[in-house]
């Protein structure tokens, strides 16, 4: 419990809709919605499929490998529980499956990060109800 | 359908940008700057009769433009907000023009600006979402700079794919910085700032350095824009619109194919197909400039320039308003300063200025065409707009 006090960073909210994503990585697992009709990958998770219309969706575990499409360090933060983590490393990554997401690059000095770097997820257990989707050098 | 020569800009106002608001309020800024376009357009309040607000970004408030309506003394048969981020101003011009051309108004009044500063800027930033909003559930909690990081991520990505470099960047800022030295009203007019200052200030979200970063301040800027009979008659040359063109892709980069081509490839071509006017012809770009990196995406998806070669572009080029391709002679929101969604707006009321011959000691001889560009977001909006004096 001392850990959740301490955690003053914003936490997602897990909605109906995006539930099953954060309830996986809390059995460590990448759990991506496909979309029954064009059977692609979206995310983030929505109620309606970006590319198709489609609306049903089946939740399947993802390899959580991938590789770094952009980063940035950042050396000054706007919220100051993040300015205590500075520097630290904000990335797009590209999953292999093809969605992209926002996310840390962690267990790697921030010098050493790498566009096109391959990376793999690591699950940070922020709050006992949160975790957080990470990556580390693959 | 074409709004080529359909409205002109008629009337402009601007306030000198300061660090703080100085007791100033958002409300008496927009009063200020509202009278002064109506009556540089040689216009009365009741002859005003479209309005159109850009949203401040700090506070949120309900129905701006009957709020502003009733402080003036203005009542529009046309009136809205136009919520584009930095690309309202931009955007406001055509829709003006558009509103003009199917008869509903004549003279439409376009109002940006706010009281604003680093606390207040910062405050807004640690304020607790209300809003179930997707960029709040799956970036915020890795820690994003704001929007400064998406730009960062863009510049990164681009340097990957283009090899373009941290010193052709600061070559915008520079430039920038020289023209603000000649206009009284920029926010750093007194202050110099070379390439390697650029590149030796502090690195903020990497590649970016702390010049490279526009800052918040507190400002504001109105324009008037007027149907054909009316501008025929201002006491001012019309800065006329002669084509325009809008895209838009979503805020949040995780979402975005190629983050480094912007919907400015589509928003511009229309703009200059509505125009009829080639890029070379073109005498002054106001290009909106959040930060270094937008005005190098933006010269490439522009087409003033191949996709990729901004960076070698910008350094061959002497982009001051002694230069042979002037850019952002007012300084550009990096040097003049950005007071919310008037810097947007800084943007066109330079390039009327250079158009009417009112630029003052960084005059361009032969202003006859301007190629402005508004962006919001995260290069999520984008608005193109070709003037002209004709």
């Amino acid at each position: 419990m001392t850990h959740q006090n301490e955690y003053r960073k914003p936490l997602p909210v897990p909605s109906a809709v995006s539930q099953q994503f954060w309830a996986g990585l809390r059995e460590r697992e990448v759990r991506l919605p496909r979309c029954r009709q064009c059977e692609k990958f979206v995310f983030y998770p929505r109620t309606i499929c970006p590319f198709c219309m489609g609306v049903e969706f089946d939740w399947v575990k993802v390899s959580g490998n991938g590789k770094v499409y952009s980063f940035t360090v950042v050396r000054r933060a706007m919220i100051p529980a993040f300015q205590e983590a500075t520097p630290y490393v904000l990335a797009l990554v590209e999953l292999e499956e093809g969605p992209r997401l926002t996310t840390n690059i962690v267990n790697c000095d921030v010098g050493n990060v790498r566009v096109d770097m391959p990376v793999q997820a690591t699950y940070d257990d922020v709050t006992a109800e949160i975790t957080l989707l990470k990556f580390e050098p693959a | 359908m074409t709004l080529n020569r359909s409205a002109a800009i008629t009337g402009i106002s601007e306030i000198k940008p300061t660090p703080s608001a100085d007791g100033k309020t958002t409300l008496g800024i927009w009063t200020d700057v509202s009278r002064q376009a109506v009556l540089d357009a040689g216009l009365s309040m009741s002859d005003i009769d479209g309005l159109l607000v850009a949203p401040p970004i700090v506070g949120m408030v309900a129905m701006w433009p009957a709020i502003l309506g009733e402080y003036l003394n203005v009542h529009p048969k046309y009136e809205d907000v136009v919520d584009l981020g930095g690309a309202s101003p931009a955007g406001m011009v055509w829709r003006a023009a558009a509103a003009i051309d199917a008869g509903l108004c004549k003279a439409v009044l376009c109002v940006s600006g706010e009281a604003s500063d680093i606390d207040t800027f910062y405050a807004r930033r640690s304020r607790k979402p209300t809003a179930q909003l997707p960029g709040r559930e799956f970036d915020v909690p890795y820690g994003p700079m704001g929007v400064n990081s998406g730009y960062a991520l863009i510049a990164a990505r681009h340097m990957h794919e283009y090899g373009t470099t941290p010193r052709q960047l600061a070559k915008v800022a520079a430039d920038q910085r020289t023209n603000a030295n000649a206009n009284p009203d920029a926010l750093f007019y007194d202050t110099q700032l070379t390439v390697d200052d650029v590149l030796e200030s502090p690195l903020i979200v990497d590649p970016l350095h702390l010049f490279e970063i526009v800052r918040p301040c507190t400002g504001g800027a109105a324009i008037v824009v007027t149907a054909p009979d009316v501008a025929k008659e201002s006491q001012h040359t019309p800065a006329w619109l002669l084509g325009a063109g809008e895209s838009s892709r979503g805020t949040l980069l995780s979402q975005v194919d190629d983050i480094t081509t912007s919907p400015i490839a589509k928003s511009a071509p229309k703009a200059f197909e509505m125009a009829g006017v080639e890029r070379k012809e073109i005498d002054l770009i106001s290009a909106y400039d959040c930060y270094t990196i937008t005005v190098v995406v933006t010269l490439e998806d522009a087409g003033f320039c191949e996709k990729g070669r901004g960076g070698p572009f910008v350094e061959e080029h002497d982009l001051t308003y002694q230069g042979d391709l002037p850019l952002n002679t007012h300084g550009g929101q990096l040097s003049f300063g950005q007071p919310g969604l008037a810097g947007g707006m800084s943007h066109l009321t330079e390039a009327v200025r250079q158009l009417q011959g009112r630029a003052g000691d960084r005059q361009l001889p032969d202003c006859e065409l301007a190629f402005v560009n508004g962006n919001g977001g995260v290069m999520s909006e984008q608005v193109s707009l070709v003037l002209g004096v004709e």
